[in-house]
């Protein structure tokens, strides 16, 4: 059994309540953080502990956290981003309905450890009935004096609120969520600026993944280097997986980032193997935006080696004969899938989710969906695979922000590992030209 | 079909909204745009319609087209009628890898209708929506605040009765909601 430091409690009956959860060593970390800690050693010691951003892009926190601006007499914020949104990924939803306290602990440590005196929980607004849980727990954390004014006598004051969006992926994105909060589109911001300089409402503001929060606990519990010594690399500490597809198994898993991949989909402690006793084609390591790999590169990199659960073992060999560790949204297809009808769902889902500001995003996506739309129904051209190819690369690196790469990737690496599947679905008679 | 003229939100939800616009600072009250359109959604027929968003407007002391231009821009947001129970069925990967057409067909089947469409009754409107966040329990839908996981064209009847029996609207904001994860 790997360590497990977020949901470890997650079947404890009543965990979802401040006592149960306080039963359970719960608001330590808030204790000792705002108690003997200075923000500046908090920030070192989620730096020790080369926690990376759990949202997708994997960025160092520490170093996030020490890049927000710290104008005198200007507020900052800190935004949980609990958009979750990228498709096979449901783990801060897991988390936070759970334990919600793991997220209200979590915020209350960053947001000291920041200078933020008003924080936000940004919940997509189909999970409704979770920002119900969290402001439950929230609502409790004020009655113990975790929140509201000079928290637990430390002059500390702070307000914490559950915002809801309502439907929109793009909301995800940092600064298009920035924008839905302020009761906007969720139109992307040009950067820079960063959020880190102007962010909410023009304030310096740091924006972090549910996950990547909840993990500070742990961190200011054990300690930034103990925490550093789980995991493999710079893969420090553990992540949680959402297992989607057709295995025996589907939920959401904590590993110890560094675990073979063969032992998580195999393992019964995991996904239990594949469904109906049938062999995998393909998965998709990392949420849908993330390269889709054919089993042979999955379980071994193209050197041969073990491919690991970590960021970097996931990305060896580049996109050529990699991937990435995304958001941890591991979707598995058997072997009667038809790899090209699965992306089909994704074209439509980048086509609806583009928020249409830059021309390669929004009518390159539309491209794509009718094209591949063709495709699996059969009335492909020749020429049709070719020219996905063409559109995705003429979207990869033109748009304002990375929703475009999002689209493009899965595109390009279910041609580059799967093409003969495509062209088996185009019409002899259009071969024959 | 329209709300009736003068339309007022009710002491309830003008509390509410009162407090939701007491979280940002002095003059951010425009951030309270998209929980108010859930309310007002919830409270006045389960859609937006233009009087529903100009009341909105006046209430948050904004201009009617900042609302538009938000409420045209969320896929939960209703700008025409909806049934009591609009059925969002995930069709995504992972759904889908687990047989979310089939779901999608029955129900469109079993109610006479495609997605985008209303029951003749007023009943039910089933869309086909994207990943809800939802995948390890597929195939699935949400209706109102409630996620109805690993579902089979059994549970889908069972489900189509008993709101059939209730005859309810079922909003996002509702406080009852059930899900099986
Ligand atoms: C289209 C798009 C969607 C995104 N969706 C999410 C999301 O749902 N949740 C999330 O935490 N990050 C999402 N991100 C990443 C955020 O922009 C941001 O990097 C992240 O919230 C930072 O938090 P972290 O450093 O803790 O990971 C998305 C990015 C893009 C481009
Ligand atoms: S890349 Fe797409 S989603 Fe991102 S800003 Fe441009 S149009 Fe919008
Ligand atoms: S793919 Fe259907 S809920 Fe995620």
């Amino acid at each position: 059994m790997g360590k497990k430091l977020l949901i470890h409690n997650d079947k404890v009956p009543g965990i979802h309540t401040l006592e149960v959860y306080r039963q359970h060593g719960g608001y330590a970390s808030v204790e000792k953080a705002l108690k003997t800690m200075s923000p500046e050693a908090i920030v070192e010691e989620v730096k020790k502990s080369g926690l990376r951003g759990r949202g997708g892009a994997g960025f160092p926190t520490g170093m996030k956290w020490s890049f927000l601006a710290k104008p005198e007499g200007v507020a900052r914020y800190l935004v949980c981003n609990a958009d979750e949104s990228e498709p096979g990924t449901f783990k801060d939803r897991y988390l936070m309905e759970k334990i919600p306290h793991a997220l209200v602990e979590g915020m209350i440590t960053s947001s000291f450890a920041l200078g933020a005196k008003t924080s936000y929980i940004y919940i997509r607004g189909e999970y409704f009935y979770v920002a119900r849980i969290l402001e439950a727990a929230i609502a409790e954390a004020y009655a113990a004096g975790f929140l509201g004014k000079n928290i637990l006598g430390t002059g500390y004051d702070l307000d914490l609120y559950v915002q809801v969006g309502a439907g929109a992926y793009i909301c995800g994105e940092e600064t298009a969520l920035l924008e839905s909060l302020e009761g906007k589109r969720g139109n992307p911001r040009i950067k820079p600026p960063f959020p880190a300089i102007a962010g909410l409402y023009g304030c310096p503001t740091v924006v972090n993944n549910v996950e990547t929060i909840a993990a500070v606990v742990p961190i200011i519990n054990m300690g930034g280097e103990e925490y550093a010594k789980i995991g493999i690399g710079r893969s420090t500490g553990t992540k949680l997986i959402s297992a989607s597809g057709h295995i025996n198994k589907p939920g959401v898993y904590e590993i110890e980032l560094g675990l073979p991949v063969e032992e998580f989909i195999y393992s019964d402690e995991y996904c239990g193997g594949i469904w109906k006793n049938k062999k995998m084609k393909a998965c998709i390591p990392g949420g849908s935006s993330v390269p889709i790999l054919p089993t042979e590169l999955l379980l071994k990199t193209a050197a041969g080696e073990p491919r690991l659960m970590s960021y970097e073992s996931l990305s060896d060999g580049g996109f050529a004969t990699g991937s990435m560790l995304g958001s941890g949204g591991f979707i598995v297809f058997d072997e009667d899938t038809n790899i090209a009808e699965n992306l089909y769902t994704f074209t439509r889902f980048y086509h609806h989710e583009s928020c249409g500001q830059c021309s390669p995003c929004r009518e390159g996506t539309g491209w794509m969906e009718k094209i591949a739309h063709r495709i699996v129904h059969g009335h492909g051209k020749a020429s049709d695979i070719d020219l996905l190819w063409d559109i995705q690369k003429r979207i990869e690196g033109n748009t304002i922000c990375p929703l475009g790469d999002a689209a493009a990737w899965p595109v390009a690496s279910a041609i580059r590992h799967f093409r003969a599947e495509f062209e088996a679905m185009i019409p002899k008679t259009e071969l024959a030209h | 079909m329209s709300n009736p003229v003068n339309i007022k939100f009710s002491d309830a939800s003008l509390a509410l909204i009162q407090n939701i616009m007491s979280r940002y600072p002095e003059g951010k009250q425009k951030s309270a745009l998209i929980p108010v359109l859930h309310i007002a959604q919830a409270d006045f027929d389960g859609w937006l319609s233009p009087q529903t968003m100009d009341l909105v407007a006046s209430v948050l002391k904004i201009q009617s087209v900042e609302v538009y231009e938000v409420a045209s821009f969320y896929s939960m947001f209703h700008l025409a009628p909806v049934g009591n129970c609009v059925f969002d069925v995930c069709r995504t990967s992972s759904c889908w890898s687990r047989g979310a057409d089939n779901i999608i067909a029955h129900i469109g089947k079993r109610l006479g209708i495609k997605p985008g469409e209303t029951t003749s009754d007023g009943m039910f409107t089933l869309k086909a929506v994207e990943c809800l966040g939802s995948c390890g329990t597929a195939p699935m839908l949400q209706c109102g605040a409630s996620f109805h996981e690993n579902l089979t064209p059994e549970k889908v009847d069972a489900l189509i009765d008993s709101y059939r029996a209730a005859g309810t609207r079922r909003s996002y904001t509702d406080m009852d909601y059930k899900n099986t994860l």
